[in-house]
């Protein structure tokens, strides 16, 4: 990984002054890289998270009929910054009961997986920070962090609203995390491994070759692959553990002030991670349709446009379904993932094991028009 | 000195680090900006404008737990499912396609059995005493 970064830097003319910084150590160069581009993503990610908030309370005006935020800047687009500005001068109350260790430790366990599964995520075909071989594996594995946190900031509270929301967060995150990883084992299956640099170079070219439209089993575990990411998420309908109508706010009801906003924030960027894994696994993420002649910067570029852009189309996805259905009851939303997300999920892995075998790897459009 | 594999992994630590950076800061700075004025009625658990009564660590309902068991049981099998997923396709190649097919969907069928020994079992309802009942009067 170093050597790549360290090779690709030395065809440029300022490589001889980051030698003179550094000297030899090709570890620290390629730390500070990292460092730059973690800096980079981070800040880009607290925007999008912030405009997040924007988006979606515009959005649910529009849907409502209302016009929604329109004081703070044109068309009220500084209004995460006066949310944000607000949340820090607020008083930071603790409960006298609290865990204050645990109390402490939630929001930032929340940051920590959220912010670890940005280091994974396929924002082009060359710039991923960590093309890890386990990547999807990886990425399931330390998201459930949040699902801690979710339990931890309920428990930590001592109040019962809190408790009653951070069990519920929790049977809930684990619960959806199945028919997620099964839905994600078929893509591993149809792509032959588990990292995101082979998942894309399997859906290059036209939208036919993407792995939604693979097989029909996949169509399937598309979709059921959306819908537990929303429930993982806790956006409605499946937003139980914060159901402002029965538990006040749920696992959040005892943080103010900047440690609810970690905790938004943390949402927030977790709904764009999700979408944006389901378009690198579904939708073809970045990947161009057709070959162009441009250089290598200007490639990448485009292709981190076009997987900005369908990402954020499933985000507006994400938001149109929140606006759109009322929340379900408890032992209805367990009933989906137990007895029709699951073993749906199941059969679809199934089905994508017997297509691959039978019909020898080839995509539906593979078969109809006899290419790839 | 560290091990080979770190070069890999040194994204996802600084990127928790900067987790960590960010967190502690905006405390910081929520420390430095926010005003405080304790009391000890602010500081009691919401709920509602009452008085709380006793500690929310309590019992709380079995099914909880019944689902996280659950849960583990399924994890560990989808854990153990990755690396035959991941080379799936490799052995198809290879023309070893059956053979690989027959193991993967036998060890499903295994999976199958547990989630239709839980439904059976009626815990995968969650007002389980209720629809048990129900069941047994009909």
């Amino acid at each position: 990984m170093n050597q790549t970064v360290v090779s690709y830097l030395s065809q440029y003319e300022f490589y001889d002054f980051l030698i003179k910084l550094f000297g030899n150590n090709q570890t620290l160069l390629a730390a500070t890289i990292y460092v730059l581009f973690s800096g980079i993503i981070v800040a880009v990610m607290a925007t999008i998270g912030g405009l997040g908030t924007y988006a979606e309370r515009k959005i649910s005006a529009d849907i409502q009929q209302r016009i929604g935020p329109n004081r703070v800047g044109p068309y009220g687009i500084l209004q995460f910054l006066a949310d944000g500005v607000k949340m820090i001068t607020k008083e930071d109350v603790m409960p006298f009961t609290a865990d204050k260790m645990l109390f402490y430790l939630a929001p930032m366990l929340a940051l920590i997986g959220v912010f670890a599964t940005l280091a994974v995520l396929p924002w082009s075909s060359g710039f991923m920070m960590a093309d890890l071989n386990v990547g999807v594996f990886y990425l399931i594995a330390i998201s459930s962090l949040v699902g801690v946190s979710v339990f931890l900031g309920g428990y930590a509270s001592n109040s019962k609203w809190s408790m009653l929301g951070g069990l519920r967060g929790a049977s809930q995150i684990i619960s959806y995390e199945i028919p997620v990883t099964i839905s994600v084992l078929a893509i591993t299956l149809l792509a032959g491994g588990m990292s995101f640099g082979t998942i894309l170079s399997h859906q290059q070219g036209l939208p036919t070759n993407w792995f939604l439209f693979h097989n029909p089993f996949a169509f399937v575990a598309g979709f059921v692959y959306f819908v537990g990411a929303l429930a993982e998420t806790n956006r409605a309908p499946f937003d139980l553990p914060e159901a402002e109508s029965e538990l006040v706010s749920g696992y959040h009801t005892e943080y103010t002030g900047m440690r609810f906003g970690f905790f938004a924030l943390a949402e927030y960027i977790e709904v764009f991670v999700v979408c944006g894994v389901g378009a690198a696994l579904f939708l073809g993420g970045g990947n161009l349709p057709f070959d162009t002649d441009l250089d290598i910067i200007p490639t990448q570029l485009v292709q981190v446009t076009i997987f900005m852009t369908k990402t954020l189309l499933l985000y507006y996805v994400v938001i149109w379904i929140r606006w759109t259905f009322p929340r379900l009851r408890v032992d209805q939303l367990m009933a989906i993932c137990w007895k029709y997300l699951t073993p749906i999920a199941i059969v679809n892995l199934m089905g994508c094991a017997i297509w691959l075998v039978v019909f020898n790897g080839k995509s539906m459009a593979g078969l109809l028009f006899g290419s790839h | 000195m560290l091990p080979a594999q770190f070069d890999g992994l040194m994204p996802i630590v600084i990127l928790m680090g900067i987790a960590v950076l960010l967190f502690t800061g905006g405390h910081f700075l929520s420390v430095l900006l926010a005003p405080k004025k304790p009391s000890h009625l602010k500081s009691t658990p919401y709920e509602c404008g009452e008085i709380p009564v006793g500690s929310a660590w309590s019992a709380f309902n079995v099914r909880f737990y019944v689902v996280g068991l659950i849960f583990i049981i399924f994890d560990v099998e989808s854990v153990l499912m990755f690396p035959v997923a991941s080379i799936f396709r490799e052995m198809n190649d290879m023309g070893e396609g059956g053979y690989i097919l027959v193991i993967f969907l036998s060890f499903i069928s295994v999976l199958i059995e547990g989630i239709g020994y839980c439904w059976r079992k009626g815990d995968l309802d969650w007002v389980r005493s209720y629809q048990v009942s129900l069941k047994n009067n009909k």
